[in-house]
């Protein structure tokens, strides 16, 4: 049951994803609505802007979540797509562990990152 | 009686694409998987690029490499990628969890199955997908410079 | 067969031939056949085997879509030959290949062992703990009209492996169980007599269960039944999830009535005819 288990946090990921990944989308490319998330002029991913939201907790807190339940969304799924080809246990063992080592890393960049950027927006904003 | 020799006919990566009879659910099941590669090739580099301004890197605004036109459509495809996996994830959602597929019935010729039974829901999620990457593209390569 | 010579017409058979004694692989070749209105694929086959080459071989029994023996690719979709009129799917040409993702035995003869293997192993039989009763009956197993209903469909499947040809995940994945033994679980599993699917559960709920299935919809394309394999299978995978996250419905296999004559009769139904053994 197992696969039970993975299956089914991989669909709650999925609909969790649809709400933070649109969000995200909104607030980067939709000029309606960035105002309150990019109050400077320009792109709502220019520098200043990006630095803005860097300065608030509640984006680098989702940040996070969303990085961590799209890791595990995108290569679940990946895994998924390589254990359909009939290959030797000993490679489906493998697949799973580097899979697993390359969501952790990149999970960890991702937060090391927000959470840096978090303290230099705020020393920037004070400073 | 010894082993006799067989001949193994799988389809292999080609029965992904053919065999069947080819409904419009055996595509949508297609373009997700490529789709979902798609993003996820996509995202695992947009988390180290983005990464990176945390040490003052901001390769993606103006003057920098990836804010040239390649990248700037690249993203574009990737917008589009993730309009129909989200849309269609919508439907998978629903019709893998048994909700959308409806009730066993008595099979009667000519059989009605559940793919007749969600088709209006593919077909829905299919206009709101192009509406919203029409919407999108608006955004992308027209106003959003 | 006799040839009506004012009304058929010729259509050209590519047939796929393999002897495993004296071929490396598989290899097309060409029968011309004079086919008449009505006539089914299997009719085309008895012709070829009769008039010009009777080292052909398939499968077949009962000749009216019921025994599930003739499972076959004809123009590149699988399905039953003897439920197939030749002129409905062809103007000049057929092809007639053995079902895919089995390996080939002879000719048109695919192996469908690994599909029965596969269907043993979810237990496609009624399981209860009261096994006395199981072997000593000594009522029936009382079950509604909507109960039946709730399983009904699926136990149409004739096992001719049709779907199993036509799924994408099988072209691949031979470890996956496959639209037919998972369809014969999920009957199993809602009958309302069953006390098993807990087991078949840890078969269903594997890596190589249920959730390889992503909604292709090819079996329920192909299937000559009616059975909407891809329909049991999304209801299995609910019930699964459901049950991993202990939300599941306890369900607890129905009450034996007992003995004949116990339930409320209606009026006006004779009396049942006297034994004969
Ligand atoms: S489900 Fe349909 S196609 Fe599959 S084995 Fe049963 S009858 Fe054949
Ligand atoms: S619906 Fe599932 S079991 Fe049926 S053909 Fe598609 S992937 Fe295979
Ligand atoms: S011969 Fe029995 S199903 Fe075709």
């Amino acid at each position: 049951m197992r696969e039970t288990k993975y299956w089914t946090w991989h669909m709650t990921a999925g609909v969790v994803i649809l709400f933070l990944l649109g969000l995200h989308m909104l607030i980067m490319h939709v000029g309606g609505v960035s105002t309150s998330f990019a109050p400077y002029s320009g792109e709502a991913t220019s520098k200043a802007n990006s630095l803005f939201r860097d300065s608030k907790l509640f984006f680098t807190v989702t940040y996070i979540f969303l990085l961590g339940i799209a890791l595990y969304h995108g290569l679940y799924g990946l895994r998924t797509i390589l254990f359909e080809l009939t290959l030797k246990p000993v490679v489906e063992k493998s697949i799973t562990f580097v899979l697993t080592i390359t969501g952790l890393g990149l999970f960890v960049l991702g937060t090391w990152a927000a959470i840096a950027t978090h303290a230099i927006a705020l020393s920037g904003a004070r400073g | 009686m010894a082993e006799m020799k067989r001949h193994d006919n799988r389809l292999g990566l080609w029965g992904w694409l053919g065999g069947g009879r080819w409904g419009v659910e055996r595509h949508a099941y297609i373009l997700h998987r490529l789709t979902g590669l798609a993003i996820l090739l996509y995202f695992l580099m947009h988390i180290v690029v983005t990464s990176l301004r945390a040490s003052g890197k901001y390769m993606w605004i103006e003057g920098h490499v990836l804010h040239q036109p390649v990248f700037r459509f690249g993203e574009y495809l990737v917008f589009a990628a993730f309009a129909y996996h989200a849309f269609n994830g919508i439907r998978l959602v629903l019709v893998e969890l048994g909700l959308a597929v409806g009730k066993p019935i008595e099979p009667i010729y000519p059989y009605k199955t559940s793919l007749n039974v969600q088709r209006p829901l593919l077909i829905s999620m299919m206009v709101l997908a192009g509406i919203f990457l029409l919407l999108g593209s608006f955004e992308f390569l027209g106003v959003g410079k | 067969m006799t040839e009506n010579t004012n009304n058929s017409r010729p259509i050209t058979f590519h047939v796929t031939r393999y002897n495993p004694e004296s071929d490396r692989k598989p290899y097309i070749k060409s029968y011309t056949v004079p086919v008449r209105a009505g006539m089914t694929v299997l009719d085309g086959l008895h012709y070829i085997k009769e008039n010009l080459d009777p080292t052909l071989a398939w499968r077949f029994s009962c000749r009216m879509g019921v025994c599930g023996s003739c499972g076959m690719l004809l123009n590149g979709h699988p399905t039953l030959a003897c439920n197939t009129q030749i002129l409905h799917i062809a103007d000049t040409d057929l092809t007639v290949g053995p079902l895919p993702n089995f390996e080939i035995i002879r000719d048109l003869v695919p192996d469908l062992m690994t599909m029965f293997e596969k269907h043993r192993s979810i237990n496609p039989h009624i399981v209860r703990t009261d096994e006395k009763e199981l072997n000593t009956p000594e009522g029936e197993f009382y079950q509604t009209p909507e109960q039946l209903e709730k399983f009904l469909q699926f136990t149409y499947c004739i096992k001719c492996g049709c779907c199993m040809g036509a799924c994408p995940t099988l072209a691949t994945d031979v470890h996956y169980l496959g639209p037919m033994p998972l369809a014969a679980a999920e009957r199993y599993d809602n009958d309302s007599r069953d006390d098993g699917w807990r087991d078949r559960h840890q078969l269903t709920g594997s890596a190589h269960g249920a959730f390889r299935c992503h909604y292709a919809g090819e079996c329920s394309r192909v299937c000559p039944k009616g059975v909407d394999p891809a329909r049991a299978i999304q209801h299995l995978k609910r019930q699964l999830v459901l049950d991993y996250l202990h939300l599941a419905r306890k369900k607890k296999p129905c009450a034996m009535l007992h003995g004949p004559g116990e339930g409320k009769l209606l009026a006006n139904i004779p009396a049942a005819p006297a034994k004969t053994v």
